[in-house]
């Protein structure tokens, strides 16, 4: 019963991942559109304000305010309006309206419906909450992934990241299903703690949202080159002119770090009180506790990089994606072939 | 904090001691350095993961000298073995934490003062600031004070510190009266607790490590510990460590019950699924007490917590001379080798035969024979547990009072009898069976198998200093990343013929990308307040400024 619902829950992951591929062309071809549609001469979204990179620099830190006449009769008569650079109506301004990108999501929520079908029927076969070795810490990472990509969608709309994002998760989920996958067996005794729940669905939850925090400064860096270049990107790359601004995707970007990292900090607190019950001292420089507590650092520094001058922009940027590989590395590296009490890979 | 003043390195005075001394404490406490200590700190910790450490994994060590001769001695003279000690190390999170004091002080006597004064004047040119609106109402009843007063209470109801301006009229420009209003001051004292608890934390897990001790014991079961120095296995005390802090217990082993996963048709066959451990514990005066030791389940005595961390088999050994007489009778705990327990122990009778004989032993819970003829465990309970022992007769090399391990036999003086190339086979004995030693030494028996629990006794006095300043860190951290910090104005000027210029504008202090709806907002509400005519034209409001603008960084970068 226990194999065949296990089964069951391997093959709904196929399927999603055949689904997840379908929705990644989507989205690639939503930004080969864009860059089509980005190579006409005559300037697209309507807004006609297609302002120079330096001007939208300049825009973005300096407060200029151009009033407009709002003319009307009634109570109100002036209406002064800054041409400021503000995230929302930056990503307002560029956002793709396209069917293909209204397909790509209709996929991605497809894809993840199965996704966490799948990852509860694992749960259900092992009778147990679904993160307890590799293969299920990469389901339900990657289910988790998706969802804050998602859920963030009601907030702002990082769309433009799907291609972005859906491949990352579709790479992590090729090489768990090569290399990971395990049958269901019980859990070792170490693992009997209601901090399995808490500890590792938090830490899964943190990784999330510095996926996507990771794909808004890999963006960033990209658009930056073409803002900061005199001559228009490649024809392939054209779809990084319909992208919002620079400084716009590196305060998306910190948004979605921080929540990460108030996360993540919440992991190792609760790392640390469950070391303690389960191997007689809360800290111990465990080879994963080493990990947890340099992407700690890591992130630590990204925040103080937003505020330090000279450090805003791509070096900030390249913080967040060294972070996001330690992260990675954590859990692809240090899980599986570094020695260390943390032998729960089930490899 | 201290802004690092830059030098152009034209005309520099020079400097005295006193003069570099301040130089240099500038440097330290700059966020830049802050920022590059951060980063060194994340990078060092880095070879800790990839070389055994000494303090988390002793026989990794020692496994890496004996793999890697040449390279170890040159990583050991780095420290690398004890990176999370080590002097750099060490430099740089000590020199972290000076950073942070640096920092940490003037930015609390900044904030402190800022805690107690009111919003500074409202700044004339309102439309340089973020999130600017303007509207011009006509036939309002109320005039610009009652307007601004109806904002100063609006303002201040939504938890903004207000104060009101009385702005005369000048040239150019007629009298108006404004607002200026600041909220989110729990920022800012949320990042110096956090700051500050980070200290707490440091300092908290420094004293611990200092005063507590952590010390490991095997117990069989039916044993008991006394808590006392003598009676570890191993003992690490901390720097201040005094025996006093051993609170004078017991603890017996009563029963230790393993339950395995015995389906052979499921998975992870012979997996332990449950230890549990059964103790009486004794404090002087008290009556004795019977608990529980699990995994995830320590048990604490006397602010001593003892856990349970490792579990094998320990056999009971009689040797006999030929005339029958015991000569040697120990319970000999065996290091597991695998999951399925095969164990491997060292007998070694000094006394009592014709000559002195050492034996190295393997247990095999569920023997199972290889092809080979060799025998392995393949079950990690005891069904027809088998011990199987090499035997040396001659000299055990513990005469001359040099200390040996109980874990390794020397064999350099010594003739194999039994087992290997000695031309006899190992001796193979079950449960309560006798076997004869080789050369008519005697006999030997296995009389019983007992488990024994492998325990970790420790105390930290700190430990719950080092969790509450970890809440706390978490609870500022909280406060400082997700309060925005902003100021608003409102500005009421009454125009001529009965008009009332309203003007609303906002700044952020730190990030804040709510800023210009925040602004909005209140210009809705204010109006609303004054009965004025909700305005036409603020759906357009995701096209106001949310800035986080310069003028925020170069607060948090510039001197208190
Ligand atoms: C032990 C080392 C340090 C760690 C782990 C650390 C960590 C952090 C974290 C997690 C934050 C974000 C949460 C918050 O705002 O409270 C932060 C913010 C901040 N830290 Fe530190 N910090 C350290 C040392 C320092 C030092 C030495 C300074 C001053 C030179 C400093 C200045 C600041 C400032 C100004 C912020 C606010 C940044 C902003 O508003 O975006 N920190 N720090």
């Amino acid at each position: 019963m226990t194999e065949t619902l296990s089964q069951y829950s391997a093959i709904l992951l196929y399927c999603t991942m055949v689904v997840y591929a379908a929705a990644f062309v989507a989205f690639a071809i939503d930004l080969a559109q864009r860059s089509a549609a980005a190579g006409r001469p005559v300037a697209q979204s309507g807004a006609g304000e297609q302002l120079t990179a330096a001007q939208r620099r300049a825009a973005a830190q300096t407060t200029q305010t151009a009033s407009g006449q709002a003319g009307g009769s009634g109570t109100v008569t002036t209406l002064d309006r800054p041409t400021v650079i503000d995230d929302d109506a930056e990503i307002a301004r560029t956002r793709s309206g396209g069917v293909v990108i209204r397909v790509a999501m209709a996929l991605t929520w497809l894809g993840f419906i199965a996704h966490l079908l799948a990852t509860i029927l694992r749960g259900v076969a092992a009778e147990r909450v679904p993160w307890a070795n590799m293969w299920e810490f990469s389901m339900t990472g990657t289910v988790l992934m998706v969802g804050v990509f998602l859920g963030v969608q009601f907030k702002l709309d990082l769309r433009f990241l799907g291609a972005f994002l859906i491949g990352l998760v579709l790479m992590l989920l090729g090489i768990a299903s090569l290399q990971y996958y395990v049958d269901v067996v019980p859990l070792p005794p170490a693992l009997q703690s209601y901090w399995l729940v808490i500890h590792v669905l938090v830490a899964t939850l943190a990784t999330g949202f510095f996926a996507l925090g990771f794909a808004l400064s890999g963006v960033q860096l990209m658009r930056t080159r073409y803002e900061e270049s005199e001559d228009s990107p490649p024809t392939w790359l054209g779809f990084l002119k319909t992208l919002p601004a620079a400084v716009t995707l590196e305060n998306l970007a910190y948004r979605l770090n921080v929540i990460g990292f108030i996360l993540w900090t919440f992991t190792l607190i609760a790392g640390s009180i469950w070391a303690e019950a389960a191997w007689g001292r809360y800290w111990g420089w465990d080879t994963k506790e080493v990990w947890t507590f340099i992407i700690w650092v890591i992130y630590a520094g990204y925040i103080h990089a937003r505020a330090t001058r000279g450090w805003r922009g791509s070096r900030s940027a390249w913080l967040a994606i060294v972070g996001f590989s330690a992260v990675m590395f954590n859990f692809g590296i240090v899980n599986v072939f570094f020695k260390g009490l943390h032998a729960y890979s089930g490899l | 904090m201290p802004k690092p003043r830059t030098s152009d390195g034209i005309t520099q005075p020079r400097l005295g001691p006193s003069g570099w001394l301040r130089w240099f404490w500038r440097q330290l406490t700059s966020m830049r350095t802050a920022l590059l200590l951060l980063l060194l700190l994340a990078v060092a910790a880095v070879p800790g993961s990839l070389v055994p450490q000494r303090s988390s994994d002793p026989n990794g060590v020692t496994q890496y000298f004996r793999d890697n001769p040449d390279l170890a001695p040159i990583l050991d003279n780095l420290q690398m073995f004890d990176v999370f000690t080590s002097a750099w190390f060490s430099a740089i999170y000590l020199l972290l934490f000076a950073s942070l004091v640096g920092c940490v002080i003037p930015r609390t006597r900044h904030h402190l003062k800022a805690l107690g004064q009111k919003p500074p004047k409202t700044p004339l040119r309102l439309n340089r600031m973020a999130g600017f609106i303007r509207k011009e109402h006509h036939g309002a009843e109320t005039d610009a004070r009652g307007a601004a007063g109806a904002a100063e209470q609006l303002l201040r109801k939504s938890g903004y510190r207000t104060v009101m301006f009385d702005e005369p009229a000048t040239r150019g420009r007629p009298g108006a009266y404004s607002v200026s209003a600041e909220r989110g001051y729990l920022r800012e004292t949320g990042n110096l607790l956090f700051h500050i608890a980070l200290l707490g934390v440091l300092v908290a897990v420094g004293v611990g490590g200092g005063f507590g001790f952590t010390g490991q014991r095997v117990v069989v079961e039916g044993q008991t510990m006394v808590n006392s120095l003598v009676s570890y296995d191993s003992f690490n005390p901390g720097r201040f460590f005094n025996d006093s802090s051993l609170k004078p217990f017991t603890l017996s082993v009563d029963t230790f019950d393993v339950t395995y996963q015995s389906d052979p048709n499921k998975g992870a066959y012979g997996q332990a699924l449950d230890f549990d451990v059964k103790t009486t514990t004794r404090l002087p005066g008290e009556e004795p007490q019977s608990n529980r030791i699990k995994v995830n389940e320590p048990l604490s005595i006397g602010g001593t917590n003892v856990y349970l961390l490792g579990n094998g088999y320990a056999p009971t050994i009689t040797v006999r001379d030929p005339s029958g007489r015991a000569v040697y009778r120990e319970i000999i705990p065996f290091l597991p080798q695998d999951t399925n327990l095969t164990s491997t122990g060292i007998i070694k009778v000094p006394d009592g035969l014709a000559d002195q004989l050492g034996m190295i032993g393997f247990f095999y819970p569920t023997p199972f024979e290889l092809g080979t003829g060799a025998l392995t465990s393949a079950y990690p309970d005891l069904k027809s547990p088998v011990l199987e022992l090499r035997a040396y007769r001659g000299d055990l090399g513990i005469n001359d009072g040099t200390p040996r391990s109980v874990y390794t036999l020397d064999t350099d003086g010594m003739t194999q009898i039994a087992g290997g190339k000695s031309g006899t086979d190992a001796l193979r004995l079950g449960l309560g069976e006798t076997v004869e030693l080789p050369d008519g030494l005697g006999t030997i028996s296995l009389d019983e198998v007992n488990r024994f629990a492998s325990l970790d006794v420790h105390r930290d006095p700190a430990q719950g200093w080092v969790l509450l300043f970890a809440v706390l860190a978490t609870a500022g951290m909280f406060a400082a990343l997700l309060i925005p910090r902003r100021r608003v104005w409102v500005r009421a000027t009454d125009g001529e013929g009965n008009t009332l210029q309203l003007e609303y504008a906002g700044l952020a202090r730190g990030e804040d990308p709510q800023l210009a709806q925040a602004v909005a907002d209140v210009a809705r509400r204010h109006e609303a307040a004054l009965d004025l005519e909700a305005p036409l034209d603020l759906e357009a409001s995701p096209d106001f400024t949310s800035q986080r603008s310069t003028s925020s960084r170069t607060d948090v970068n510039s001197s208190p």
